[in-house]
Formats: structure tokens, sequence, C-alpha cells
């Protein structure tokens, strides 16, 4: 009798209700995600390169064609540059603003919200605005010209320190060096607001402990605060790479593909392949693979977060 | 007990909650179909991309002549904007693989319609419709051939535009003494001499790579004539055939006169260039003489001249758009009705002088266009021949396109001409 009524009491009216609020949301995301995704990888091994459906089996054939294809190599090796470079320069920028502020100078609420302002805008706007000021012909090569130096920005088709590999030569193409500097531009407030938070979270008497130790101020931030901000640091990597790995509209906005696809990414390759060129399995393929990409970044942050729960 | 009633409760509601749902997500992409069958089969639905200036009053003032005739019958606008109809074709692609088809839809004459709509059995063939209204020598037999497949019409023409010509600044041109050019040789004898003058010969702007694929192209209409540039797409010719070569490498010495800034440039860039002097010529549909007069105020014949791309006098690069009959609408009758004033010399004349293209029909009234337009009037019902543009999808397939682009768009900067010629025949497997 005991352990049945104990069996009864599994769940208790708070957690059945939950269970019923939840199955909704639960059935959608089963269905219009999980269902989906599993559609797309269905389709990304079909023959469906045409306008007409063609649903029968062709293996890996659309993988194969894709790696070795000048384009979508391209777009791997631009998709890796411009993550490094962006999530470099993200942290770098906003960890350096961040203690800035936090030297609680006049004003702080001020330039706190005109760093976060770019965030407000959408990477469309950021695209056209950026495409215009680094215009080779206008925008700001019309003052860096008084210095004698007139940069190509985005339709600079050099890659610096390459060598060929497969179709491509692969190296850091300079053109996305502008696109870096555009969503830089962006995101460095979403870091700045991170560390911010991150800095005001470590209690002062860590630093005044140091202080009485000796330790230089220099000390202090690499020994304590930054080994404190490393929390930080992983959730502004995993958010920056999710946004850097699946861009499209910044890019679709301000260059394009670009000559010679210098900047090129998988998300714009996926877009025309699949909807001007009818090649939907191609276009599911792509999206396949630029999932398992945010994946590698995702996945280990998931499993890091459940282990912490149990 | 009582908690198994109420878990069944929410479990009913959740699962009613998600069908609900489920259902709205369906009505949103069937809404329009919905609305005008609740309409008896009294609106049709009319699916363009005409939302940029000139070419929306056109349609809209194309409605309202079919209000006039017809107000019995609701017309319904389901123009979808943006990426030069890339954004509709996607809609258009979805609601067609949905069996939910506009109740007439635009499409390019040629390879757009009949590769992928008629040959996936979408579309109703209008032979009877071309008997009933007389309409088989109203417009030329080459433009009704882009149109049909295997003996049967499937859409009405409405419009054409001319991708073969070249844009050039007269005074440019008058102030350095240099004859604009009409073959190759003069072209890049007349470059080199603008370029030592401190002027772009050519203007180009390929951040949308089409431009740069419309160049070439013409070359090809040039070297091949007319028919062998057809056959390119009927596989008589192959892409590797030594006149494809030249075209590629005559390509590549054009490539050398162009704006270093060419790939941040859209067409319009390009031709503002040409415009203000700093370039001499573009090469570009003849859409550009709409943005020369009306958006840059400029006159023709005075600032801006026109002339048509080297070695293809008497050719004319069509681009058409069209409309036609899909299979499964309920409003055929009135859908037809649409068609027939969209095909008369009425329809025709309302909406071509506004959109700055000439009409498709052969007999339509001069006087309503502007000298360019009566030019041109002039040449397509005189040209040798009719030849369908690669870069509008009127020759080749989608899929062939939006390869072929890729190839120019590497091609322009590597300038690796079997690297190009391999892709074209690579790609030229697929139909």
């Amino acid at each position: 009798m005991g352990t049945k009524q104990k069996k009864r009491k599994k769940f208790s009216k708070d957690q059945w209700l939950a269970i019923g609020f939840l199955t909704p949301s639960i059935v959608l995301i089963i269905i219009f995600v999980y269902g989906f995704i599993s559609w797309t990888g269905y389709v990304s091994l079909s023959n469906w390169n045409t306008i007409v459906p063609d649903f029968s089996f062709a293996g890996l054939k659309n993988y194969l064609f894709l790696f070795s294809d000048f384009r979508f190599q391209s777009d791997l090796r631009n998709m890796l540059f411009f993550t490094i470079l962006f999530i470099g320069a993200v942290i770098l920028l906003g960890l350096c603003l961040a203690i800035l502020l936090d030297k609680k100078i006049k004003g702080e609420s001020f330039f706190r919200n005109i760093f976060l302002f770019p965030m407000a805008l959408s990477f469309v706007v950021t695209g056209v605005v950026w495409q215009w000021l680094l215009n080779p012909s206008t925008g700001v090569n019309n003052f860096l010209k008084t210095f004698g130096i007139e940069p190509l920005w985005y339709t600079d088709t050099n890659i610096l320190a390459g060598f060929q590999w497969g179709q491509i030569e692969f190296g850091v193409p300079v053109a996305i060096i502008s696109i870096v500097i555009a969503s830089a531009w962006q995101m460095t407030g979403f870091a700045l607001a991170m560390y911010l938070a991150g800095l005001r979270g470590i209690p002062e008497e860590l630093r005044e402990a140091a202080r009485m130790d000796g330790a230089s101020e220099l000390q202090i931030y690499r020994k304590i605060i930054l080994p404190q901000l490393r929390p930080i640091t992983a959730s502004v990597v995993i958010m920056m790479a999710h946004i850097s790995l699946k861009i499209f509209d910044l890019i679709y906005a301000m260059t394009g593909p670009g000559a010679n696809f210098v900047t090129d990414v998988p998300g714009l390759y996926m877009f025309e392949t699949t909807f001007r060129g009818n090649y939907y399995a191609h276009g599911a393929a792509i999206a396949i693979v630029m999932l398992l990409a945010v994946a590698i970044f995702i996945v280990p942050y998931l499993w890091n977060n459940r282990r912490a729960d149990s | 007990m009582k908690k198994i009633w109420v878990l069944t409760v929410l479990i009913l509601t959740s699962l009613i909650f998600a069908a609900c749902s489920s259902d709205s997500a369906n009505s949103d992409d069937g809404s329009d179909s919905e609305d005008s069958s609740e309409g008896e089969g009294t609106t049709v639905e009319i699916f363009s991309w005409w939302t940029g200036a000139g070419e929306e009053d056109g349609l809209l003032a194309l409605i309202d002549l079919f209000k006039e005739k017809h107000p019995d019958i609701d017309v319904e606008n389901a123009a979808v904007a943006g990426g030069a109809g890339t954004n509709a074709k996607a809609v258009l692609a979805s609601r067609m693989q949905g069996d939910d088809p506009p109740s007439t839809f635009q499409v390019h004459g040629g390879a757009e319609l009949n590769d992928s709509w008629v040959a996936a059995d979408k579309m109703q063939p209008l032979d009877d419709f071309y008997e009933e209204n007389d309409l088989m020598d109203k417009f030329p037999q080459d433009l009704i051939d882009l149109v049909s497949d295997e003996g049967n019409i499937y859409s009405i023409p409405v419009n054409i535009h001319r991708g073969n010509v070249i844009f050039y600044n007269k005074k440019v041109f008058e102030e350095n003494n240099i004859e604009v050019p009409t073959t190759f040789d003069e072209f890049l004898a007349a470059s080199e001499e603008l370029e030592a003058a401190g002027v772009t010969p050519l203007a180009l702007g390929d951040k949308n790579s089409w431009p740069a694929t419309q160049i070439l192209e013409n070359i090809l209409l040039a070297k091949l004539g007319p028919d062998d540039y057809k056959g390119l797409f009927t596989g008589d010719v192959a892409f590797d055939d030594s006149r494809v070569v030249e075209s590629v490498e005559l390509f590549g010495e054009m490539l050398n006169y162009i704006n270093d800034d060419h790939a941040s440039r859209v067409w319009q860039d390009a031709a503002q260039l040409v415009a203000e002097g700093d370039a001499a010529m573009t090469v570009m549909g003849d859409w550009a003489k709409g943005y020369f007069s009306n958006d840059l105020n400029l006159t023709v014949n005075e600032d801006f001249g026109y002339i048509t791309t080297p070695e293809t006098e008497g050719l004319f690069m069509v681009i058409t758009d069209t409309f036609g009959l899909p299979k499964g609408i309920e409003n055929e009758e009135e859908t037809k009705e649409f068609l027939k004033v969209l095909a008369s010399v009425e329809g025709q004349d309302t909406f071509n002088p506004l959109k700055g293209s000439i009409p498709a029909r052969v007999d339509a009234d001069e006087s309503k266009y502007d000298e360019y337009g009566k030019d041109t009037m002039d040449d397509f019902q005189n040209a040798e021949a009719l030849a369908p543009s690669i870069a509008h999808g009127s020759a080749a397939p989608e899929g062939f396109l939006t390869k072929m682009n890729q190839a120019v768009n590497i091609f322009v900067t590597q300038q690796d001409v079997d690297q190009l010629v391999n892709a074209l025949v690579n790609a030229s497997s697929e139909f």
C-alpha cells in the first residue's frame, strides 16, 4: 500500500499542471523545429534539384558535389575566418570597453547606451550603412585619400597568406575584414554589457585582498578578474558563433557574394542555389552543414549546462 | 481519478492548441486562394514582381482598364517586391508546389516558362485562346516560338525589352573625337583611346553577377549568330565550340577596360558612371533607358546615346514578360478575360509606355511611344532574328543560369578561359 501511494504521488499537482502547459509547446517544437530539420535532412539526400520535387534517394551525392565546389569551399573558408576575426574583435573590444566603463566614470550610463545602441538596428540597416561607408569610391576613402591610402575594402579580391587548397586559395580574404568591422560595430555592445555585468559581479574584496598582497593592477586583471569572467566569455562566444556561422542579412545587404566569392557565406549560397537555381537538394545539404557547424559550438555548451544542473 | 480527468482535459486542450496553430499556419499560406474562392471565382489574382516605379503604374493602369471593361470581376494585385523577381519566383514556386496557383502570373518567355512550369505540367495550352482572339499573326513568329513547347502555346507576351544595347555618353565620345564602336575591334581600339584620355571605357556593376553574364551572352550572340546561339541550348552546338572559346577570350579582353569598383556597384550605379561622364559606355538592357531619362533626367540622343552591342545589328536579344493560365484554378473564364485585355492593342499600349518597354504586338500604336520606343519597335518588327536572353532566364533553365552566373563571377576576377568554358559545359549537361 505504502509503495503504491508513493508512486501515485510521483507527480504533484503543480507538476501535472506544468506538464499540461508544456505539452502544446513541446508538440509544436517537435513538429516545426525537429520535424523540419529531419525533413531538410531527408531532402538533402534526395535528387530534388529541379523545380519539380523528386524524392528519389541520391545518397551523399549533394554533399560530395558541394565539398568539391569552388563556391562552397570559398564559403567554408570565409565562414571560418569571419567567425574567428568577428568573435575575436567583439570579445577584445567588448572587454576593453567594459573595463574602462567599470572605472565608475562620469556619465557611465550615457556611454553604455551609446555602445549598446547599434544592437537596436537590424543587420540589414547596418549592412546598407557600411556598404556606403566602406565603398572604395565614396565613403571613408574620401577622407583616407588625404593620407594617400585608398583601401579597396570589400571589393579587394586578395587572399592574405594564401595557398592553393582544393579548388580555392586558402587564406584570410581581405574583403572579409570589412564585414568584420561592420558586424563587430554592431555586436560589441552586447559583449560590453555582458562583461560589465560580469565585472560588477566580482566582489571588491577580492581586488582589495590582492592589493593587500601586493599585486599590481595588471596582475589583478590577469590573475583574478579574467579567470572570473570565463563563463561570460563562454556565453559571448556561443552567442556570437551562432550569429557568425549563420550570417546572411548583413552580407546580403552589404556586399552580396562578392567578386570571386570573397565575401560569400553558406547562407547566401543556400538562398541563391535554392530559390534562384531551384537546386533544392543542394540548398538542403548546405543547411545541414550549417546546422552541424553551429552544433560544434552549441552541443558542448548544452552538455556542460546539463552536467552543471545535475 | 480526478487527476487523470484533469490530465485528459489538459492533453486534449493541448492537442486542440496544436491543431489550431497548424491550421492557422496553413491558412496563412492559403489565405489568398480562400479569399478568391469565397467570391465564387470572381476574383482574378494577378501575380507579378512589378512593384518598381513605372512598372507598377503600368500594372495598375492595366488593372483599371480591365475593371472598366469588367466591373463585375474583382482583381487582386498580388505583386511580390524585391530581388528583381527572385522573391516573387520563390513565393510562386512554393504556391505551385502546394497546388495553390494564382489565377495568372508573370513569367519570362522561354526556358523560365517551358522548362519549369510547362515541364511540370502545371500550365494549360492557350492555342484555342490564340485562335479565338485572332492573335496568331499579331506577334512575331520567333516570339510565339519562345512561349511554345512541343507545338503548344502557353502564355501571352505583354512587353519586350531589348538586351543587346550599349548606352554611351555622347559628350565623352564627342570631346575625345572617337567614333562609337560597331565591331569588337573598334570597341577595343576605342576603349584604348578612352582609357588614354582618362575615362573608364566600360562601366560594369556586377554586385549581382548577371550584368557581366549579359555582356558574355551578347558576345556569344555576335560570334555564333542567332541560329547557333540558340543551338547552344538545344545541344546542337557544344559549349566548348571554338567560337565559344573565342567569345570568352574576347570577354576577358573587354574586362580589362571596366571600372575597378565594379563589385561594389549594381547596374544603376554603373549607368550613373556613364551619366556623369566618368565612364563612356555600359552594356545593359533597355530598362536602363528609363533610368537615364526618368531618374537622371537626361535627354536621349543629346546627353546619352544608344547602339546595339558590337556585331549584333539586326539581331534582337529579347526579354519578354508573359502571362499564362495555370492548371487547377477555379476562375478560368474570368482569368481568360484578363488575358484578353492583356493581349489587346489597347492593353499593351496602356501598360508599355508607363513601364518603358515596347509592346509585344506588331500592330501597336507607335505614336504612344517616345523616340527610343519607336526606334526599338522598328528594330523589333524588322529584326533578322530574335534571340532569347540567358541572363534573364529565357534561353536556359534557372539552374543553368545560376551556375553560369557563378562561373562568370569567378572569371571576372581570375580570367581563366578554360575554367569558364568547362563550367559552362558541365552546367549544360543538365538540359
